[in-house]
Order: structure tokens, then C-alpha cells, then sequence
């Protein structure tokens, strides 16, 4: 197994550290990008709450209304 | 409830990766060949093995939809399917990481797992034209299990096709991890493989309780009569 | 209930009298692919092709045909109604799903009796290595045929399905194309046919027929409920 390995060649460590940290940093990066587009999602879905809970309310304060009013011919 | 339980499962995740990060770069000794190179092998191959377990279960959880004819399973395998891809993303973009550190070449040829795991994510990236392309929800959620069932019988056939494919010439570059590891290396290797596998776990849930959550709101606006927000998502299925 | 045999073969039957007197596909698709060949003669600069080079002109022309003739077998179907008129029936499901394979294969199978020997004629020095590539076509032909029915059912109910087809198609049949490029490569080698890995190769080919046929006989039912 060792000799297989052999045939990749090894990088002097200040060189190989970037690329470890750059494979490392887009990990991290996908995870934040994630994050932030759940953080948008959940944005909207107070948006949308808050505007149904007022319209929840309205409806509840409003006296009995009639249907829309028949159009007569 | 999808929300129950995200909770212990983030701190177990958080718990998880940070163990993982330390044993790696504390712990886990310095490969004699690679050297420092190696340790993106702690992260690249738990993100692949963990997202072609998650195309598996996609397909699972696509057999299952289909049996009962519940279009919760139909979100489940979305879900894994979606989550899955973006795992694959990640599995890409370090594998070629990877490639140029070892290779100096921003991609390779010679190593087969990774070819096969491109030639997986182009399938499953087609996943999703596909969903939005049918427009019957009902429809879409039937036709998307079939999809990831065949997708699923795919995955190990095209592994299986791809290395027969490489030239005896070539050494592979890469083999198992699990073959002739160190006993720390291994160790460390499956805390990674862990802590991965318990991120995909957590995010999966939390894409499923955004989407449920969705759903209810939904389900609220059309309760109230409330006039309906802009355009909503219609690739995705909706969970209530 | 009809029994399933009666079944596939009346289908059968429709599908293969619809293709013999429409008959247009056919001859496109092969003129498809002579075309093709002469892109590539000029594309690559090569009069004559042996080897891995040969094997890929060959597979990816034929795929690209198979793709553009595949949908045809539905999209006729579904714009005629013939899918109503089908799921109104009291048949097995699984009946059409052999039925519409069979008719697929057989459709690929006889546009290669035509294309391989073109191929053979433009580019390979003999016809040496045509019989033994007949059972990689063959073989080949039996997963073109189940994938291509499994994606194009689903995909004739979609926008798009022109695209959808061949999009999702192609990243499935890859494990196939590998199988047949990597049996044919030494049967085009220049020296004469070669059997490098044939027997392992064929044993790919089958197993993937042998999966998709599986997987397309069972969820086929899925796909007409309505």
C-alpha cells in the first residue's frame, strides 16, 4: 500500500498547508453558504407568519360580512 | 414533528467535528508519502462515503414512497437526494484539491472512485431539471422515486464499470483507506466519517423541518383565505 | 384480466407495425449517422480508425442515434393518446414495459445492421470484427433498450421531453458505454481482433441488462397509475 502512495510526491509543508486549508475552507464555505440561505428561508417564513397573524386578527375584530354581493342581471 | 430531536443531533454534530478537527491535525500522524497532503483524505473520502450512502437511502426512502403511496417518504428522499448533492459538491471541489496538490492538475483521470463519483453526481444533477420538468405534483413525486431508484441500482454499477476501465498501467493513486491504515489514522478516520455522517443527519433534518414548517404556513394561508405570497418552489415537494 | 403474454404481444405488435409503416426514423436515424461519421472523419483528420479511437467514434455515434430515435417510441404514443387507450385496459403493466423494450431493442438492432457496416466500410481496413461485435451489440442494445424505455416513459410527461430524455439517459448508460467500448476497442485493434477482457466485459454488459430489465419490469407500474 505504501508503494502505491509512493508514485504521489510530498509536498514541503508550507506548500502542502495551503492546499489542506483550502480543501478545509471550502467545507466550512458550503456549510456558511448553507446556513445563510436557511437564515433567508427563515426570514421569509417570519415574514409570512407575521402577516398571517395580523390577518388572523383582522378577520377575528371584523363583524360578520356578507358574501360578495349578487350581481343582479 | 420534524423539529424534535435537531437539537441534540447539531450539539452532536458540533461535538462531533470538533473531535474529528482536532484529532486530525493533533493526533493523527504525518503520512511517510503523502505528508501533510494526506489529511484532506479526512475530509474528502467521509463526505463521499456519506454522500453515496445518502443517494442509497434516497433511493430507500423512493421504494418506500412508492409502496405506501405517503408523499412524506417523497420529501425524505428529496431531502437526502438534495442533501446529497451538496456533500458531492464538496467531495468534488477537494477531491481536485486533492488532485492538484498531488498531481499538480486541477483534475485526474487515473483515480477511479473519483471519476465514478463525478459520473454519480452528473446523474443525480440531473435529478433535478427532471422534478421541475413534471408538473402534477402527485405525478412529479412518482416519477422522482423511480428516478432515484434507478439511480441507486446505478451507483454500484458504475463504480464497478469505472475501475474495470482502468488501464492495468496505471498504479492506483489512492487505495482504500481501510486498507493497511495505522491504527490512529484509522481511528481518526472514523470519527471524521462520523462527525460527517452526523452533519448529514442534522442538516437533513433541518431541511425537512424548514420545509414542514413551510407547509404550515401554507396550510395557515389557505385556512384564512389570506391572498397567496409570489411564485413557490416547484421543484421541491411540500411536507405538511 | 388479459394475461400478460397476450398482452405484450398485441403491443408489441402495434409498436413494430407503427414503426414499419412509418418507417421515417429509421432511415434518418442511419443517415444520422453517416453524417455523423463524416464529422468525424474531418473532426478527428483520420481516414481509418483501429483501436480505442474506433470504438469511440462507433459507441458515441450510436448512442447519440439511439437518443434522438429513442423518444420517438413514446412521443407518437402519448400524442395519439395511444398511453390512455393503454392504461384504460385491463393489462399487466409490466406486459407494456416488455412490449416497448423489445420494440426499442429490435429498433436499435436493426439501425446498427445498417450503421455498423457503414462504420465498417468508412473506417475499419476489413469486416473481420463485425461477427463477434454483433454480441456486444446485442448486449448492448438489450440496456439501451430497458434504460430507454424506463427514462423515456417518465420523461413524455414533461415539459421539455425533447431534452429531459437524453439528460437524464446519458449519465446512465456511461457504465454500458464503458462495457461496450471496453470489448470492442481490442475486437477493432489493428492487428486483427483481439479478446483482451471480452468474456468481462459481456459479463458487465449483462449484468447491467440484467439490473435495468429488473428494476424497469417491477417500478414500470408506477409509472401509468393515474
Amino acid at each position: 500500500m505504501n508503494a502505491l502512495l509512493a508514485s504521489a510526491p510530498a509536498l514541503p509543508l508550507d506548500e502542502a498547508g495551503k492546499y489542506v486549508a483550502g480543501a478545509y475552507i471550502v467545507f466550512v464555505l458550503l456549510l456558511v453558504i448553507y446556513v445563510a440561505i436557511m437564515a433567508a428561508k427563515l426570514q421569509r417564513m417570519e415574514r409570512e407568519l407575521r402577516e398571517l397573524a395580523g390577518f388572523a386578527e383582522q378577520r377575528k375584530a371584523e363583524p360578520a360580512v356578507p358574501e360578495r354581493e349578487e350581481v343582479s342581471a | 414533528m420534524y423539529g424534535k430531536g435537531l437539537r441534540p443531533l447539531s450539539i452532536a454534530s458540533v461535538v462531533a467535528i470538533a473531535t474529528a478537527l482536532s484529532l486530525v491535525f493533533f493526533y493523527a500522524p504525518l503520512d511517510g508519502d503523502q505528508g501533510f497532503i494526506q489529511k484532506i483524505f479526512y475530509l474528502h473520502v467521509p463526505l463521499a462515503i456519506t454522500a453515496l450512502v445518502g443517494f442509497v437511502i434516497g433511493g430507500v426512502f423512493a421504494v418506500l414512497h412508492l409502496r405506501s403511496g405517503d408523499r412524506r417518504w417523497d420529501a425524505y428522499s428529496y431531502v437526502s437526494i438534495h442533501m446529497s448533492v451538496i456533500f458531492g459538491v464538496a467531495v468534488l471541489v477537494t477531491g481536485s484539491i486533492w488532485a492538484k496538490a498531488s498531481w499538480g492538475h486541477w483534475w485526474v483521470w487515473d483515480e477511479p472512485t473519483l471519476v465514478s463519483f463525478l459520473i454519480v453526481f452528473l446523474m443525480y444533477a440531473t435529478y433535478y431539471p427532471f422534478r421541475y420538468a413534471i408538473e402534477d405534483p402527485e405525478r412529479q413525486a412518482r416519477y422522482a422515486s423511480v428516478f432515484a431508484i434507478t439511480a441507486g441500482a446505478f451507483v454500484p454499477l458504475n463504480f464497478m464499470a469505472v475501475r474495470m476501465a482502468q488501464s492495468l498501467v496505471h498504479p492506483r493513486v489512492f487505495a482504500t483507506t481501510n486498507g493497511g491504515l495505522p491504527g490512529s489514522m484509522m481511528f481518526t478516520f472514523l470519527v471524521c466519517l462520523a462527525a460527517v455522517a452526523l452533519l448529514w443527519v442534522t442538516l437533513v433534518k433541518f431541511e425537512l423541518t424548514a420545509k414542514s414548517t413551510s407547509g404550515q404556513i401554507k396550510r395557515l394561508r389557505r385556512a384564512l383565505d389570506a391572498p397567496a405570497p409570489g411564485s413557490s418552489s416547484r421543484i421541491a415537494p411540500e411536507v405538511s | 384480466m388479459t394475461p400478460s403474454r397476450t398482452a405484450f404481444a398485441t403491443i408489441l405488435a402495434k409498436d413494430l407495425r407503427a414503426e414499419l409503416r412509418s418507417l421515417q426514423s429509421l432511415p434518418a436515424m442511419a443517415l444520422f449517422a453517416t453524417t455523423t461519421f463524416v464529422i468525424f472523419r474531418f473532426g478527428l483528420d483520420r481516414t481509418s480508425l483501429s483501436g480505442s479511437l474506433a470504438a469511440g467514434v462507433l459507441w458515441a455515434t450510436l448512442l447519440f442515434a439511439a437518443l434522438l430515435g429513442v423518444n420517438r417510441l413514446f412521443v407518437a404514443e402519448r400524442e395519439e393518446g395511444g398511453f390512455d387507450a393503454i392504461r384504460l385496459a385491463p393489462i399487466d403493466r409490466s406486459a407494456l414495459f416488455a412490449a416497448k423494450a423489445t420494440a426499442l431493442f429490435a429498433y436499435l438492432l436493426v439501425l446498427e445492421l445498417v450503421v455498423v457496416p457503414i462504420f465498417a466500410l468508412f473506417f475499419l481496413g476489413s469486416a473481420v470484427a463485425l461477427p463477434p461485435l454483433l454480441s456486444v451489440l446485442v448486449l448492448a442494445d438489450l440496456g439501451l433498450a430497458a434504460t430507454g424505455t424506463l427514462i423515456s416513459s417518465m420523461a413524455v410527461h414533461s415539459r421539455a421531453r425533447d431534452l429531459l430524455g437524453p439528460l437524464v439517459l446519458l449519465p446512465l448508460v456511461v457504465p454500458l458505454m464503458i462495457a461496450a467500448t471496453g470489448a470492442s476497442e481490442p475486437l477493432l485493434a489493428v492487428g486483427g481482433p483481439g479478446y483482451h477482457r471480452f468474456g468481462t466485459w459481456l459479463a458487465v454488459l449483462s449484468l447491467y441488462d440484467l439490473i435495468f430489465l429488473l428494476v424497469g419490469y417491477a417500478v414500470f407500474d408506477f409509472l401509468l397509475e393515474d
